[in-house]
């Protein structure tokens, strides 16, 4: 059973999809539980699965059997079955908090929701865990598509045609992927990652391989947000539905930046990618310049939603930036940062979420005096945007300590700069919000202390996983030492 | 030397903190001052009970969290910790007292929030004293920058929210700044954070650079408020007395000032510091910071505002002290903590009493205050005597080891800045206990009327205090020789 876990943890989710799909026509109250069912087997599978990867190092699974470079190969290694931990954790907890405004909003047609909900993870896993270039492209697809549909069921006017506008941009991301697997299917003859790996140095200075690696690089890029591509990325997250939202925003663009470390690391290999190829330093500018725009979009936006989504695109600067520094410090750094941003954008998105529910629009306006009326939601929102600024002993101040050192030890002081300017502008951004919250239009003849009467929060069912989300930036800071020593740098030894 | 392993440090620091959850649920005004005074108790007795080990020449260390490779979150006891956590949790005690008195004095609204962040910011301050690298010093650093925002902004109006803005700008923007790019560039070149008697730097970098370090590191630690990053405290100002009295005239201030100390003596050392001559440098920067300061505190009007440029031009004292890298600079720097400390606190206090009892800030409002009420004026005399630097009160003891030690290091013009300096704070603060006693008051009210027993008696003890230090210095000297001791070698 336990050699089977690979396997286990995209299919259950994916035979679960069709299950509740078939339910929601025969008995609709049975939705939720298999879909809670679900997640919480491929949670458990996952978390087995790091534990066996920090005991065994590497775990290959041979779909049906066959032998790669024929067939399937499922590949485990510590450092994506953390990034399965993570996606596997966020999808179960955001399913619990959100399941009472899904049944509420979508009572017709929540069989579709959950299906949609359960492919998303499925293609995300698959995405994470595969070992074959074309079984990703495909599994990319499959993330890709429910994302849109996920999006595309948005209460906002603007719903779908910002899922349009994503559809194009998404498939023209595709493509390039595509097209870059192509290529390399045509120099190499196998689409196996290992394989390809084995085959690629002797081709190192084809014109080919250099023109497929840039391909995939892009349509990666495209599809992380990464700037300035990432004109599809805030109108989608922004007028989605936010149990939708709470998922793909933290999911999503941080798979597809595992992706691209992926590619680095175990396809092109960091020497190919850092030693004969001149872009690197490009890029790194590139992300220095992602990170600034991104600041400064956040920073002209009233609505909170939309900046917190060009704070995403900022973050996925961090992330391109640190992967193409180019040594182990920076990628450390990078690593830690997919996993730190995933719960903290988590716990930020679903605190939003649970305010608009309760406000209806989160203007900014509307956050006046919200410390007295949601003390614990606005607490969770303050812990994540603490740590988004980078302020120890939360999780984001240890990531962002790796990618600064990384920078200082590749002499890129200005990536240096950039980093710093934006936890200065990401201070700004956040007690802004801060400020408003806490400064009401209180009665001033009011004296009382308590004013239980006055608190008016979001569901239990919501904000306890909020609330635990938001310890989970504490404890992973705390314990960022462990996940580093003990699953990071195993995984990246011998390659950078 | 002997390391003691023990979790006690953590505990000094957590008590508090643990507090915070019964203070929030207590039913009763009178529980939750009550949970104050036993977590403010408790976290003095356990300082004091390491007292004895340090005082051996030991030191206390415990290691929390391996977070970082060279850098983990780790508390270490030693005789300059001790002498900042002995006088922060002890004037926490007494702060409490004032603070039941004030806010009910003065009937506040959200005393609840007041003494949750309150209890954060002396875990924080506890946090800063005993930590035992540079990142967990920043940890709490930052955590006690977070924690007072919602003290100085309390009165939630228009000023507050001008004033917390300034604040935040100030403390967060130096400290993300200047002093994280600072702290990465050390771990980068010493792939430690440790603090050593030897300093870790020492021809690890090229001179100039590390030049440029430090004076990030002195302008970044933003509390402690050397010109030109100053301007927060006399905005932080619209805070309640009581905040303005423990925070900002003891506990952030001097975590700044602490801070500077700590990467000054143990992370540079002092003879990276001797070996890049940046003494001279650092000290006319506390020099400017002192005559300026006190220059600025001749022409205000409100009280508070007085005293918190006061304090701008108190603290450079000590770093004064320290760079100048001398036993006896040091020994008047170091003692200045406690001094200035207990006798600032004094004048705050007196100044929230005046303005519970009279609801009058501005001094021009104050003539023949002293006749209304002698207790509270008596106690502004003696500690502005202290601040001053005359006895019999603590405060000349450090300005005495101060101007010594200018003249063991051969440095005039810290001996000229702290005469003159004494003849501005003599300037300040005289003609305020003349107006008090001697002159008519204008309005009608005759009589003696004093602020709340609870604001009194803590004023009375902290001058009665500043007297006793004159007397009784010893523990502070032997805990300051101890330092030395260790930094200096015999």
């Amino acid at each position: 059973m336990i050699a089977h876990y690979p396997a286990l943890l995209v299919t259950i989710p994916l035979l679960a999809a069709f299950v509740i799909y078939g339910c929601s026509w025969l008995h609709k109250k049975s939705c939720l539980p298999l879909a809670l069912l679900a997640l919480a087997i491929s949670c458990a599978v996952s978390i087995g699965l790091l534990a066996q990867a920090i005991a065994k190092g590497h775990i290959s699974y041979h779909l049906g059997g066959w032998q790669p470079p024929w067939g399937i190969a499922y590949e485990v290694d510590p450092l994506n079955a953390l990034v399965l931990v993570a996606v596997s954790t966020v999808a179960f907890i955001n399913l619990i908090a959100t399941a009472g405004e899904i049944e509420q909003v979508f009572s017709d047609r929540k069989g579709a929701f959950y299906t949609l909900y359960l492919l998303f993870i499925v293609g995300l896993l698959g995405i994470v865990v595969t070992g074959d270039l074309f079984n990703l492209y495909v599994l990319l697809e499959i993330a890709s598509i429910t994302g849109y549909s996920l999006i595309a069921m948005g209460q906002a006017d603007r719903a779908p045609l910002s899922s349009l506008n994503y559809v194009f941009m998404g498939t023209i991301g595709a493509c390039f992927y595509l097209l870059g697997v192509g290529y390399i299917y045509i120099m190499t003859g196998s689409l196996n990652m290992a394989d390809v790996r084995a085959l690629l140095p002797s081709l190192y200075h084809s014109s080919a391989i250099l023109v497929a690696f840039i391909f995939c690089l892009v349509g990666v890029m495209i599809k992380m947000g990464f700037f300035p591509l990432h004109t599809w990325l805030p109108n989608a997250y922004t007028y989605a539905p936010s149990p939708a939202i709470s998922l793909i925003a933290p999911l999503m663009t941080k798979v597809m930046a595992y992706v691209m470390i992926r590619l680095i690391l175990s396809v092109f290999s960091p020497a190919f990618t850092f030693a004969s190829l001149v872009v690197g330093h490009g890029i790194v500018w590139l992300a220095c310049l992602a990170i600034l725009m991104g600041a400064i979009l956040a920073l002209s936006q009233r609505d909170i939603k939309k900046m917190l989504t060009y704070i995403i695109v900022s973050e996925i600067g961090y992330i391109v930036g640190g992967a193409w520094l180019g040594n182990n410090t920076a990628m450390t750094g990078a690593v830690l940062h997919i996993i730190n941003d995933t719960l903290m954008t988590f716990c930020v998105f679903l605190a939003v979420g649970g305010i608009s529910r309760k406000l209806g629009s989160v203007e900014l306006n509307n956050f006046k005096g919200l410390f007295k009326k949601m003390p614990f939601t606005m607490g969770a929102f303050v812990a994540s945007g603490l740590s988004i600024i980078g302020v120890p002993p939360t999780c984001g101040f240890f990531s962002k300590w790796y990618l600064i050192s990384g920078a200082m030890e590749a002499g890129s002081y200005s990536f240096v700069c950039v980093l710093i300017i934006s936890s200065l502008i990401n201070v700004i951004l956040f007690f802004r919000i801060i400020e408003t919250a806490f400064f009401a239009h209180s009665d001033p003849g009011n004296r009382h202390d308590y004013l239980l009467s006055e608190i008016d929060e979001i569901s239990l069912n919501t904000l306890i996983p909020l609330l635990m989300a938001a310890a989970g930036l504490l404890v992973l800071g705390m314990y960022s030492g462990t996940v580093v020593g003990r699953v990071i740098q195993p995984a990246l030894a011998g390659i950078l | 030397m002997e390391l003691y392993y023990s979790i006690r440090p953590l505990l000094a620091v957590l008590v508090s903190l643990c507090a915070v959850p019964f203070i929030v649920l207590s039913p009763r005004p009178n529980i939750r001052e009550t949970v104050s005074f036993i977590a403010a108790g408790l976290k003095f007795a356990l300082v004091i009970s390491m007292l004895p080990v340090i005082l051996n020449g030991h030191q206390i260390i415990f290691t929390l969290m391996n977070v970082l490779p060279g850098a983990p979150i780790q508390f270490r006891v030693d005789a300059l910790g001790m002498l900042f956590g002995i006088v922060s949790s002890f004037l926490w005690i007494v702060t409490t007292t004032y603070s039941i008195g004030y806010m009910r004095g003065l009937d506040e609204h959200a005393q609840t929030r007041y003494f949750c962040f309150f209890a954060l910011a002396l875990s924080a301050t506890i946090g800063v004293a005993f930590a035992g690298n540079l990142l967990t010093l920043y940890l709490f650093y930052e955590m006690l920058s977070l924690a007072t925002y919602p003290l100085v902004t309390h009165h939630q109006d228009d000023e507050a929210r001008i004033s917390g803005r300034k604040y935040l700008t100030y403390i967060l923007g130096t400290s993300i700044g200047f002093v994280l790019p600072a702290m990465l560039y050390v771990y980068h070149v010493t792939g430690t954070l440790d603090f050593s008697a030897l300093g870790v730097l020492g021809g690890k970098a090229h001179p100039t650079t590390l030049i440029v370090v430090l004076f990030l590191f002195i302008f970044g630690f933003a509390k402690a408020a050397i010109m030109p990053f100053h301007a927060w405290l006399p905005a932080a100002m619209v805070a309640p007395t009581p905040v303005s009295a423990l925070l900002h005239a003891v506990a952030v201030v001097k975590v700044g000032v602490f801070s500077i100390i700590r990467v000054l003596l143990y992370t540079f050392g002092t003879k990276e510091l001797m070996g890049l001559h940046v003494g001279p440098a650092v000290s006319y920067v506390a020099s400017f910071t002192i005559i300026i300061g006190s220059l600025i505190a001749l022409s205000q009007d409100n009280l508070k505002r007085l005293l918190a440029y006061s304090t701008i031009s108190q603290l450079s004292y000590i770093i004064l002290g320290v760079a100048l890298l001398s036993p006896r600079g040091m020994t008047g720097g170091l003692i200045h903590i406690p001094m200035h400390a207990f006798g600032k606190i004094t004048l705050f206090f007196c100044a929230g009493a005046i303005f519970v009892a009279t609801g009058k800030k501005n001094l021009s409002e104050m003539h023949g205050i002293g006749k209304r009420m002698p207790i509270t004026m008596i106690a502004f005399f003696i500690a502005s005597l202290s601040i001053i630097g005359l006895p019999p009160c603590g405060g000349f003891l450090s300005k005495w080891n101060l101007l010594l030690g200018s003249l063991q290091s051969h440095q005039a013009i810290a001996l000229v800045v702290l005469l003159v300096s004494s003849l501005l704070n003599a300037a300040y603060f005289m003609p305020i206990i003349y107006k008090a006693f001697f002159l008519r008051d204008q309005g009608s009210a005759q009589g003696i009327r004093e602020a709340p027993l609870f604001c009194v008696v803590p004023l009375c003890v902290t001058s009665l205090l500043s007297i006793a230090m004159f007397f009784y210095p010893q523990p502070f000297y032997k805990l300051i020789k101890l330092v030395i001791h260790q930094l200096l070698g015999a």
